[in-house]
C-alpha cells in the first residue's frame, strides 16, 4: 500500500484501453463507411419513388412515406375535417389524405413524414403526420408577426 | 476547515451568465418566422445537447487517463462527469420532446437521432449502475473506465446520425442557417451550460473523492468503533 492515490493497473490498464479503443474505432469505421448496408436498411421512411416501385407489395402494409408537400396541393375540408395534399420527391407524387386539422408547422413546401397505408385507389391514408423542418431558423421579415404566421398556416389558403 | 473552492466562483459566474442568457432567450431574441415563440426551447435544448456530448467526452478522457496512470482522481472524475452527462442528456431528451410536439407534431419518433440519443443515455446510466454494484474500489475503477470508453462510441454516433442516416431530426445548424441574433443568444446559453456543468462536475468530484477516501482508509482502531 505504497500509494493509496493510485490503483495498480500495471500492464492490464493499457491493454484494456487499446482493446476498448479498437472496438470503438472499429464500430465507428463500420458505421461511417456504410459497410453491411446499414444505411440502406436503416431507412426511417420511403420516398414517393420508392413507394411507387414497391407497387402492389405495399398494399395494406403500414409504411412511412417522406417527402415535400407540393406547392398548391394543400386542401383542408373544414366540414369533413379532412386534409389532402400531395407528397413529392421531385420524381414521383403521392396524394395523401389525413383525418384531422393540419399540424401547426405544416405548410406548402415543407418536409413531412406520414405513416399509413397506400390504398387501392392510389391514395395514401395516414393518421400521423410528422413535420420535418429544416435546420434554418430565421426571424420574421419586416412587418410580419410570427404569432400570426404560426396560427394561419394553411387555413388562409382554403 | 473552511477553504475557498474555485468551483464555487465558477458556479456564481455560471448562474449569473445563465440568468442573463435566459433573459435574452425569453425576451430579446427574435421569434422564429414559422415556429414563433416555440423556437425559444432551442436556447436550452441545443446547449444541453452540446454539453451532454462534452461531458461524456470528458468522461472518456478521464477513463483513458485512468487506464494509463491508475490515478484514483481520474476515476472520481469519470464518476462525476458521467453523472453530470446523464443529467444533461435527460434534460436534452425532455426538452427535445417538448420542442418536437409543436414543431414535428409528435412527442417522440424512433428515428436514428432520437434512438441513438436514448441508447447513449441508457449506456451511461448503465455505468452508474455498474459503479454502484462493484464493491471493490480498484475493480470498480477499472471496469467503469473500460465501460466508459465503450459507451463513448455513442457520442460520435449521436452527432453523425443525422448525416449518416435518414432521420426526422434536422442536421446540425450552423451560424449560416440561424438568425445572427439567435446565434449570439445560443452561444451565451451554451457557455452558461458549460460553466454550470464544470461547477457540477467539480462538486461531484469532491463527493466522489470523499467517498473514495473513506472507502480506502484503513479500518478504525477498535476503541473508536466500540
Amino acid at each position: 500500500m505504497s500509494d493509496s492515490n493510485k490503483v495498480r493497473v500495471g500492464l492490464a490498464g493499457p491493454i484494456i484501453l487499446v482493446v476498448c479503443i479498437a472496438l470503438v474505432g472499429g464500430a465507428l469505421y463500420f458505421l461511417q463507411s456504410g459497410m453491411g448496408g446499414l444505411s440502406e436498411n436503416l431507412v426511417y421512411y420511403m420516398s414517393p419513388s420508392q413507394l411507387m416501385e414497391l407497387g402492389d407489395e405495399s398494399d395494406d402494409a403500414t409504411v412511412r412515406l417522406g417527402g415535400q408537400v407540393e406547392v398548391g396541393t394543400v386542401d383542408f375540408d373544414v366540414d369533413a375535417n379532412l386534409l389532402t395534399f400531395v407528397v413529392t420527391d421531385g420524381i414521383a407524387e403521392v396524394t395523401v389524405t389525413c383525418a384531422g386539422a393540419p399540424p401547426q408547422m405544416f405548410r406548402e413546401g415543407i418536409g413531412v413524414v406520414v405513416e399509413g397505408q397506400l390504398q387501392e385507389d392510389g391514395v395514401f391514408h395516414t393518421d400521423r403526420v410528422i413535420v420535418k423542418h429544416s435546420n434554418e431558423y430565421e426571424a420574421p421579415v419586416e412587418g410580419e408577426r410570427a404569432s400570426d404566421v404560426y396560427q394561419t398556416l394553411v387555413m388562409e389558403e382554403s | 476547515m473552511k477553504s475557498f473552492k474555485w468551483e464555487n466562483a465558477v458556479g456564481v459566474f455560471a448562474l449569473l451568465l445563465f440568468a442573463v442568457a435566459q433573459y435574452m432567450a425569453l425576451f430579446t431574441a427574435p421569434a422564429e418566422r414559422h415556429m414563433s415563440e416555440v423556437v425559444r426551447i432551442l436556447f436550452v435544448h441545443v446547449p444541453a445537447a452540446w454539453i451532454a456530448l462534452v461531458t461524456f467526452t470528458l468522461a472518456f478522457i478521464g477513463a483513458t487517463g485512468f487506464l494509463i496512470t491508475g490515478r484514483r482522481g481520474l476515476d472520481w472524475f469519470v464518476e462525476a462527469s458521467t453523472e453530470v452527462g446523464v443529467v444533461m442528456t435527460t434534460l436534452l431528451i425532455t426538452l427535445g420532446s417538448l420542442f418536437a410536439k409543436p414543431t414535428w407534431n409528435v412527442w417522440w419518433v424512433w428515428e436514428p437521432r432520437l434512438t441513438s440519443t436514448a441508447t447513449m443515455l441508457l449506456s451511461f446510466v448503465g455505468i452508474l449502475v455498474l459503479r454502484s454494484t462493484v464493491r471493490d474500489a480498484d475493480r470498480r475503477a477499472v471496469f467503469s473506465a473500460a465501460a466508459t470508453i465503450l459507451s463513448f462510441v455513442n457520442v460520435p454516433i449521436v452527432y453523425f446520425s443525422v448525416r449518416w442516416w435518414v432521420t426526422v431530426h434536422q442536421i446540425q445548424s450552423s451560424p449560416a442557417t440561424v438568425d445572427p441574433d439567435m446565434v449570439f443568444v445560443l452561444r451565451a446559453n451554451a457557455f452558461a451550460f458549460l460553466f454550470i456543468a464544470i461547477w457540477m462536475i467539480a462538486k461531484r468530484w469532491r463527493i466522489a473523492k470523499m467517498r473514495g477516501l473513506a472507502e480506502t482508509a484503513p479500518p478504525l482502531p477498535p476503541e473508536v468503533t466500540a
